[in-house]
């Protein structure tokens, strides 16, 4: 489904890696593995089109992204370090923005859920705590279980066990509805064993 | 897309409306810049009357200036500016939609005050409109120039004086137009001709900055 060949990436003149190519099949679970500093952020930028490899391609149900643009942008979420939430809206109301901006349909009642499931409080998110911010970032998978692909970096940096479980379990849903989740991570958990990995290395 | 920018524009609004004192320092400053003018030069009548239509457009651009660093900057600090570039709709219309905002927030209350500025000028009644007129009209041109600047300078260290000097430059025709359409008027001409050039330019900018726009913020987000 996702496609990634021959893979160059060079950032501020240094080579994070070459010649990169692997592929992701629905219901797939890839880990992105490496030390600090060797490119898996980068590597998600560029399988969400953010970024752009200095060599090679990544396609789409074999259609290069670049041509893609939006309608690639519409089948795919992507969960960055920063949060992406406004400090002054609360969490509700960054999730009803987020989905409508995404272009994804979200009834009220659906957007309480998600975040209820993740337990946010209705706080302003300047008043959140960082695995809080990060549950009402995360709450945004619950109402994308249409979306095929999820690119997560690092879902579980700052979540407490539960919140971690509940991750694992929601992603776990993904995968088995024929889903695919690229995502990297330091925490071990759970859902590894189950997951391919791509290991990067410093050069 | 329409909903995509709608929402935009009102989120914007929301954040302006939950951060007043925002929006509120760069009207004020536009109030200030005006006023201090008649104190430093004097009350003589006639020069007011003169310098009048110059000083209102020039604190107008400098009071948008003042407030084009927030346009991109909050967004790509927090994140939020990723998942734009990612969003339903071309990037170049999320980049329309943030610059209308913007205009809502800090062009139009410009456009709105201008005449109560004027009273301070001692111009004459005629010229309201026309200066109200010159203003709405190049306003959004001044926030959609605004926003090229704005997103050229993403993640610089020292960005704000950069984007003034960036910026204002390209100002200098909006200027010209707009305090000259007012001084045609004072002159007893018609001032259509100014305010055409400014719906010119109004067009042209709102057809072909969103996706210079769209570039740089793809480039300040790599």
């Amino acid at each position: 489904m996702l496609e990634a060949a021959g893979l160059d990436c060079e950032r501020s003149g240094r080579t994070l890696f070459r010649d990169l190519s692997f592929g992701v099949a629905p219901g797939a679970l890839v880990r992105i593995a490496g030390p600090n500093g060797s490119g898996k952020t980068s590597l998600l930028r560029i399988l969400c089109g953010l970024l752009a490899p200095t060599q090679g391609e990544v396609r789409w149900r074999g259609t290069p992204i670049r041509r893609l643009a939006e309608e690639y942008s519409r089948e795919l979420v992507y969960l960055g370090h920063a949060s992406a939430l406004k400090d002054d809206l609360t969490p509700y109301e960054n999730l009803d923005i987020g989905c409508r901006l995404a272009g994804l349909q979200a009834p009220r009642e659906a957007l309480a859920e998600a975040l209820s499931g993740f337990a946010v409080p209705d706080l302003p998110v300047r008043k959140l705590s960082q695995g809080q911010r990060r549950r009402a970032a995360l709450a945004r998978l619950l109402l994308s279980e249409r979306v095929p692909l999820w690119l997560l970096d690092e879902p579980f940096a700052a979540l407490d066990a539960a919140a971690a479980s509940h991750t694992e379990q929601v992603i776990g849903r993904h995968l088995k509805a024929g889903g695919s989740v690229v995502y990297t991570t330091h925490q071990p958990a759970a859902l590894d064993s189950s997951a391919r990995v791509i290991e990067l290395a410093v050069n | 897309m329409l909903a995509v920018v709608r929402t935009l524009v009102r989120r914007d609004l929301l954040l302006a409306m939950r951060r007043r004192s925002d929006a509120a320092t760069a009207l004020l400053f536009f109030v200030i810049v005006a006023s201090l003018f008649p104190l430093g030069v004097g009350a003589e009548p006639n020069q007011l009357r003169a310098i009048g239509p110059g000083v209102i457009w020039v604190a107008a651009l400098l009071s948008t200036m003042l407030s084009l660093g927030r346009l991109f900057a909050a967004d790509y600090a927090d994140g939020t500016l990723e998942q734009l570039a990612l969003g339903a709709a071309p990037l170049g219309v999320i980049v329309a939609a943030k610059a209308l905002a913007h205009w809502l927030v800090s062009g139009l209350p410009l456009v709105v005050i201008a005449p109560l500025i004027a009273l301070q000028y001692d111009l004459e009644r005629p010229l309201y409109g026309v200066l109200v007129l010159s203003l709405f009209l190049g306003t959004p041109v001044l926030s959609l120039i605004g926003a090229i600047g704005a997103a050229l300078t993403l993640g610089l260290r020292g960005g704000g004086v950069l984007l003034s000097l960036l910026v204002l430059p390209l100002y200098v025709p909006v200027l010209i137009l707009g305090a000259g359409s007012v001084a045609m008027a004072a002159a007893g001409l018609a001032p259509s001709g100014q305010l055409l050039l400014l719906g010119a330019l109004l067009v042209v900018s709102a057809a072909f900055a969103p996706w210079a726009v769209a570039v740089a913020v793809r480039i300040g987000v790599e």
